[in-house]
């Protein structure tokens, strides 16, 4: 009997027979597991082949919480989207920050299960411990904000919602999962899934409580740790000040923040698109999600221009980096517009930013036809970067449709695949392996592609300078250990910026006190690296291999030209050896039967 | 006498305020058993916390048939006895604020008793959007800010006067 943290109810949601149904948590995987994308991988890994086509009937989306989700622990509002990406066809686990997580659980449950397929668009409706399914016709292409309304307005104006945008529904490689119309789960594709099943969203609201199981010892730890984090630098300070986007001059300043399309990693005008300047120029107030002491999230408005009067959220330091300096855009209006649509058509900033920058080169090296771009896709161009957003969008002509599959396929489809930034088909993110070693490693290794959340190695090898950012020696055991503490932290609903000023005992203490299980720092690890695993069997089932756990050519042979990092290449392979041998793993990256009999993942 | 101050202007829409309240009062994390409420406004990213601001003129205590809702003139705070309540929910419609409400199983009368002294929710906004304040000192800090943008405006008025 779980005692607390969880409701010990999954929803399962069946759309081809329209069959709702609630069943219990299994409690040997919540203890193996956790919940959210530990669980989720778990529930993906025994019901689903991975072989199967994500945008198929079979695939399934699990939208998880976790058990620290719906407390007062800080920064618990996550919710996890986990499903077979179409962008990878890896294993995906998309996040987003908001209040739909903890509202799930007030609504009584710790996950849904989302099955089948449609024959008509329709969302889900979650109230007081009861669901329905409901025709979503009428919200069908609408923007990401104006169903979020919309589904608002149809159940209870207190409602929390998840909806994809227009680029889901059109079932867009780099479509992301929204939450209230200004919350993303971005990467992987997760929004195509939910469009091919004709899924539009969920709304919710609950009159349910979130029990822990040691209330005492827990609100102790909450106070500790929520005192630990209003005094760390970052997330007591920076975060709320300047927003994510604090590390556009960090990262430039080392030479690691990738150019035009990273041909090179240093850009002159990153000052113009930087946290200081969006708060200067465009920052209305702060947002935090659930119970977060945080508050990184900013609420912006363009204030002059061409876009004068347009407002959201964002961008954060990922969208101002792919919009901004990977399209060498320094406009930072145009970047600040971009987001908000990418928000509206319901896309991941990173892969739509970094794909249009792909198509930028391809465009300026003569790849593309100029007959088949509506517009000069030239580096710099604030214009150009949101008129190609909105082609992305709308799946507008050849090239928005193309566009809308991503840099690799846009790339592969012009004879140029190299030039896309990216591993397993998934953009990287902000920051260059040439400049900083580990991430690279980390890029190369992360389950759902190219991804910085995995593993966020920038902390020691530049934040705080623990690691040497250009060294090799190390980085494997740095990235394992990095990827398991995330891969338990992302099974609790607690986000990862929490990281900066806790450590995964005082996590660990907030699952224990919350759970009633016995988790300290090592069995805390240990979830984590069992989560991982699972995660890579799952890709090795699909056929993924060492062969995939690569980088674009350009990291690994062209060196950076100009900036503190210059001359720098990235080698891979020695780091990968090593990493492979601290993950038990045999050298073409198959977990080995003693890892997996030590995890408890073979029976 | 000290009480409970909200600048919307600051609240980040996190809801905190509202978890540590139940738990506070219930034990467990149920915003609809908070009696401090954030209202999201999500067309422009807006967030206002309304509780209980326990009026000198309290309608809720006028309407009350059984004497459950008292001003206590001691504390300042509009106190409820649970055990005087009758539930007929007239203090709800007297309130001008939607200030009291029904708890989660919509059975009894909930609203904000300042956690005797030491609101929850005050400890817990990391924005400062709340504060627990006393009255003096509030009427002390808004003089001052208002005095030291005179004295700048005097300054410029003198520099016109002079010139």
């Amino acid at each position: 009997m779980i005692k607390g943290g969880f409701q010990g109810k999954i929803l399962r949601v069946n759309l081809t027979s329209g069959k709702i149904m609630a069943e219990d948590l299994n409690e040997d995987w919540a203890k193996k597991f956790v919940g959210g994308r530990g669980y989720g991988t778990k529930i993906m890994y025994e019901e689903v082949d991975p072989k199967v086509d994500p945008l198929s009937e079979k695939n399934k989306v699990i939208i998880a919480t976790g058990p620290l989700g719906g407390t007062l622990a800080p920064s618990s509002g996550r919710t996890m989207v986990v499903t077979k990406g179409p962008l990878t066809g890896t294993i995906a686990c998309s996040n987003a920050g908001g209040y739909f997580g903890p509202a799930l659980k007030h609504a009584g449950f710790d996950m849904v299960v989302i099955e089948g397929k449609a024959k008509e668009p329709v969302y889900l409706w979650i109230y007081k411990g009861e669901a329905e399914l409901r025709c979503a016709k009428d919200i069908w292409g609408k923007t990401s904000d104006e169903a979020d309304k919309i589904l608002r307005d149809k159940t209870h104006p207190k409602a929390e919602t998840m909806e994809i945008g227009p680029a889901g529904e059109k079932q867009s490689l780099v479509a992301n999962v929204m939450f209230n119309g200004h919350r993303a789960a971005g990467r992987t594709g997760v929004g195509a899934v939910l469009g091919s099943k004709n899924f539009k969203g969920i709304a919710v609201r609950g009159n349910l409580g979130v029990k822990v199981a040691e209330p005492e010892k827990f609100m102790e730890a909450v106070y500790k740790t929520r005192e630990i984090l209003s005094k760390d630098a970052f997330s007591g300070g920076g975060a709320a000040m300047l927003g994510t986007a604090m590390l556009v001059n960090v990262i430039n300043g080392v030479g690691a923040f990738p150019t035009k399309n990273a041909q090179d990693a240093y850009f002159p005008e990153a000052e113009k698109i930087s946290g200081e300047t969006l708060r200067e120029r465009n920052l209305i107030r702060n947002e935090g999600c659930a119970v977060c002491p945080i508050g990184c999230g900013r609420v912006t408005e363009i204030k002059e221009g061409k876009y004068k009067g347009a407002h959201g959220g964002g961008p954060e330091y990922e969208s101002v980096w792919a919009l901004g300096a990977m399209c060498g855009v320094s406009d930072l209006d145009a970047v600040v517009m971009a987001n908000y649509l990418c928000d509206k058509y319901g896309m991941d900033t990173i892969s739509a930013g970094s794909t249009v920058a792909c198509g930028m080169e391809l465009y300026e090296e003569g790849y593309i036809p100029k007959e088949d771009s509506p517009l000069p896709l030239t580096f710099g161009s604030g214009e150009a970067l949101v008129e190609a957003i909105k082609l992305m969008g709308e799946q507008k002509g050849k090239l928005g449709k193309l566009l809308a599959q991503g840099s690799y396929r846009l790339g592969e489809h012009y004879g140029h695949p190299e030039l896309s930034m990216s591993v397993k088909k998934q953009e990287f993110p902000a920051y260059d392996p040439r400049g900083v070693k580990g991430i690279g490693l980390e890029y190369a290794t992360s389950n759902r592609g190219a991804c910085h959340v995995r593993g966020y190695t920038i902390a020691p090898e530049v934040l705080t300078g623990a690691a040497d950012r250009l060294k090799y020696e190390g980085k494997g055991e740095l990235v394992k250990t990095f990827q398991d503490l995330t891969s338990a932290l992302d099974s609790t609903s607690i986000c990862l910026f929490t990281t900066f000023g806790l450590g995964g005992e005082d996590i660990a203490l907030l699952l224990s006190t919350a759970t009633g299980f016995k988790v300290d720092i090592n069995e805390f690890m240990k979830i984590g690296e069992r989560i991982w695993n699972l995660e890579r069997l799952f890709n090795i089932k699909a056929g993924f291999s060492r062969k995939d756990d690569n980088l674009p050519m350009r990291i690994l042979k062209e060196p950076i030209k100009t900036g503190p990092s210059k001359g720098e290449i990235e080698e891979l392979d020695k780091m990968l050896d090593d990493y492979y041998k601290v993950r038990g793993w045999d050298k073409n990256g198959i977990p080995t039967n003693e890892k997996l009999k030590a995890l408890g993942l073979l029976d | 006498m000290k009480v409970l101050i909200l600048d919307p202007l600051k609240c980040t829409g996190c809801q905190a305020c509202e978890y540590a309240c139940s738990f506070q009062h219930t034990g467990v994390f149920n915003p609809l058993d908070s009696r401090i409420e954030v209202s999201a406004f999500f067309e422009d990213l807006s967030f206002v916390p309304t509780l209980c601001l326990q009026c000198e003129k309290a309608y809720c205590v006028e309407v009350c048939p059984t004497s459950a809702l008292t001003k206590n003139d001691q504390t300042g705070v509009v106190d409820f006895d649970k055990d005087k309540c009758i539930g007929c929910k007239q203090c709800i419609i007297a309130c001008p604020w939607g200030s009291i409400k029904l708890n989660c199983v919509g059975k009894e009368i909930i609203k904000c008793d300042n956690c005797e002294g030491d609101p929850a929710c005050v400890k817990v906004c990391s924005a400062k959007a709340l504060t627990f304040e006393e009255v003096e000192d509030v009427v002390l800090a808004k003089q001052k800010g208002t005095a030291a943008r005179l004295k700048e405006i005097g300054k410029d008025l003198a520099k016109g006067v002079s010139s």
